[in-house]
């Protein structure tokens, strides 16, 4: 590409990403849902179920990494829909019909997510701040914890995108998310996976999640990291070079002409 | 011709839905494409605007090739699709400004021209309002404006007034008058002969992926015969005997007869009924309309 076209690249997508951003906000219901449901399920699992639940830990300590990637996910799938709703209405034929690089309306979506997710983070950590959370962290911990984070929530935004170029309605986005808001349930978000079945302890383990928790819990609370860390940091990496060229590519397929 | 195809062919799964159409529309002037629904008319227009490619068959917008050079296509066009394409939840300045900086007017040229824009399709008073909140017609309206920000110099529309209230409609008639004064060239699509009637200057009839007819909406009224005189009797021996007299032929209860339109004429032949003893119940003139060369040619 020539500097010209770089730069004009460049502004086609920051002009997307002003859309995305500007509509995520005024989304109130997403926005809501994004904020609200892990709240609720933070407090649901500090006040309800913690106490019968074993950790080693004040539960709330324990938790509060697990509700960050469930907000995570809950951010990521309004994400899915958002991509899905320009997919299947007029406004993707206006961008391909104009004469910029259209896969910018990807790299909008993405960047809303990332800033509506750290937003929802940010609440939730104050919210268990307030029901008792107490990290163990210092400033180097506290960087770190949210370095890895935001490069999770990149990769799992691209994911959604790539589901939301695929899906064929906003209600079928909705569906193919879910599995995104499934999967902590099965790391070690609420429970130690010590404490599952055995047969289901090697999904628990060797999923993306798992780690990504552990390393943020450990960062967090002092427990440690141990190879975590670079697992972690690995299963992010790669989902997010699986997840960009995904989406990239079934967007490139679903606009071939 | 600025918009010039020859054969474009289109099949989905097997289905030819474009079979071989061949289109011309001169700069400055507007052609309407007319046809029911799934004649193929959005297949066309997704085609010459770059959208989708034809199985065959060769298009070029202002001399560039839509497969081949798409990128100059999609700097001299804009399409206006058959479904809104506009933000709900940004205003309609927002989404005309998010346009006018993805054609890369620069901060304040965009700014400008959505000014004008908004004044010239009379969406400044709610300008600053959310799209959600505009009436159908305000909408497409919008809609239109956006993809006039780049000042293209080929337009497509597709199905512009479907779904509008009558007021609606002749608002948006008004604005695509406007353009055309300026000189845009404008391939439009419609359901409606009325519309072709009134918009354009020449007509292609579309049906199953084929051209029926194309020409001038006079050229194609002149088609199906000049004006007739439609006469019903009260009784069935009258028509019979009304039909020998006159020398025509009936449909039904109704004598049609060829005429020019003239009063003078009228007289004659109620004169002539008369002096046979009859005496028609009704008399109506009848000009043939777009609706009829539609039926003639589509049935
Ligand atoms: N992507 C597609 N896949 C399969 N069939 C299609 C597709 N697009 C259009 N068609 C079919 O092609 C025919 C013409 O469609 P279209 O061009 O949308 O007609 P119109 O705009 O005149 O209503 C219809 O029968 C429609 O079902
Ligand atoms: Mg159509």
């Amino acid at each position: 590409m020539s500097h010209q076209s770089v730069a004009a690249a460049l502004s086609d997508t920051a002009t997307m990403i002003d859309r995305s951003v500007r509509l995520a906000r005024r989304n109130v219901d997403t926005l809501f849902a994004a904020i609200l449901l892990p709240l609720l399920m933070m407090a649901l699992f500090v006040y309800v179920f913690g106490g019968a639940i074993s950790t080693g830990t004040q539960y709330v300590n324990y938790v509060v990494p697990g509700i960050l990637l469930l907000t995570t996910g809950y951010g990521a799938a309004s994400t899915a829909m958002a991509v899905a709703d320009d997919m299947n209405t007029g406004m993707i034929d206006r961008l391909r019909s104009l004469p910029i690089r259209s896969v910018a309306v990807l790299t909008g979506h993405v960047a809303a997510s990332v800033a509506r997710n750290a937003t929802a983070t940010a609440i939730v950590v104050l919210a268990a701040l307030a029901m008792g959370f107490r990290p163990n962290a210092g400033v180097g911990d506290w960087l770190a914890a949210i370095g890895l984070l935001l490069l999770y929530v990149v990769a799992l935004s691209w994911l959604a995108a790539g589901l939301g170029v695929i899906a064929r309605s906003v209600e079928s986005a909705s569906t193919l998310s879910f599995f995104m808001l499934f999967l902590p349930y099965l790391s070690s978000a609420f429970v130690p996976p010590e404490t599952m079945p055995a047969w289901l302890r090697p999904v628990s383990t060797h999923q993306p999640i798992t780690p990504v928790i552990e390393t943020v819990r450990g960062f967090l609370t002092g427990a440690p990291v141990g190879n975590n860390g670079i697992r972690a940091l690995l299963w992010c990496c790669g989902l997010l070079l699986f997840s960009v060229v995904l989406a990239t590519s079934l967007y490139r397929k679903r606009t071939r002409r | 011709m600025i918009v010039e195809a020859t054969g474009i062919r289109k099949s989905y799964g097997g289905t030819e839905v474009l079979s071989g159409i061949d289109l011309g529309v001169p700069e400055g002037s507007v052609l309407a494409l007319l046809g029911p629904n799934g004649a193929g008319k959005t297949t066309v227009v997704r085609m010459l605007s770059t959208l989708i490619r034809p199985d065959g068959g060769r298009a070029t917008i202002a001399g560039y090739d839509v497969v081949r050079q798409a990128a100059a296509v999609r700097s001299v066009i804009s399409l206006t699709g058959q479904y809104a394409a506009v933000d709900e939840n940004q205003t309609g300045r927002e989404n005309l400004v998010m346009v006018g900086r993805l054609m890369h007017l620069g901060r304040a040229g965009a700014h400008r021209r959505t000014g004008e824009l908004l004044e010239q399709f009379g969406l400044t008073d709610a300008m600053d309002r959310r799209v959600k909140t505009y009436s159908g017609g305000m909408r497409r309206r919008l809609d239109l404006a956006m993809s006039l920000v780049g000042r293209p110099r080929v337009i497509f529309l597709d199905e512009p007034t479907t779904g509008l209230d009558p007021g609606s409609r002749s608002t948006m008639w008004e604005a695509i008058g406007e353009l055309v004064r300026d000189g845009t060239t404008i391939l439009l699509t419609t359901q409606y002969l009325e519309e072709a009637d009134r918009l354009a200057d020449r007509i292609v009839l579309l049906d199953h992926g084929r051209i029926v007819a194309a020409g001038t909406a006079d050229a194609l009224k002149a088609r199906i015969g000049g004006e007739r005189v439609e006469l019903r009797f009260a009784t069935e021996p009258e028509l019979l005997k009304a039909t020998a007299v006159l020398g025509a032929v009936h449909a039904g209860d109704v004598l049609s007869v060829p005429s020019d339109g003239t009063a003078k004429h009228l007289h004659q032949l109620l004169d002539l009924l008369r002096d046979n003893g009859l005496q028609p119940e009704r008399v109506s003139a009848h000009r043939p309309t777009l609706d009829d060369v539609f039926l003639a040619l589509t049935a």
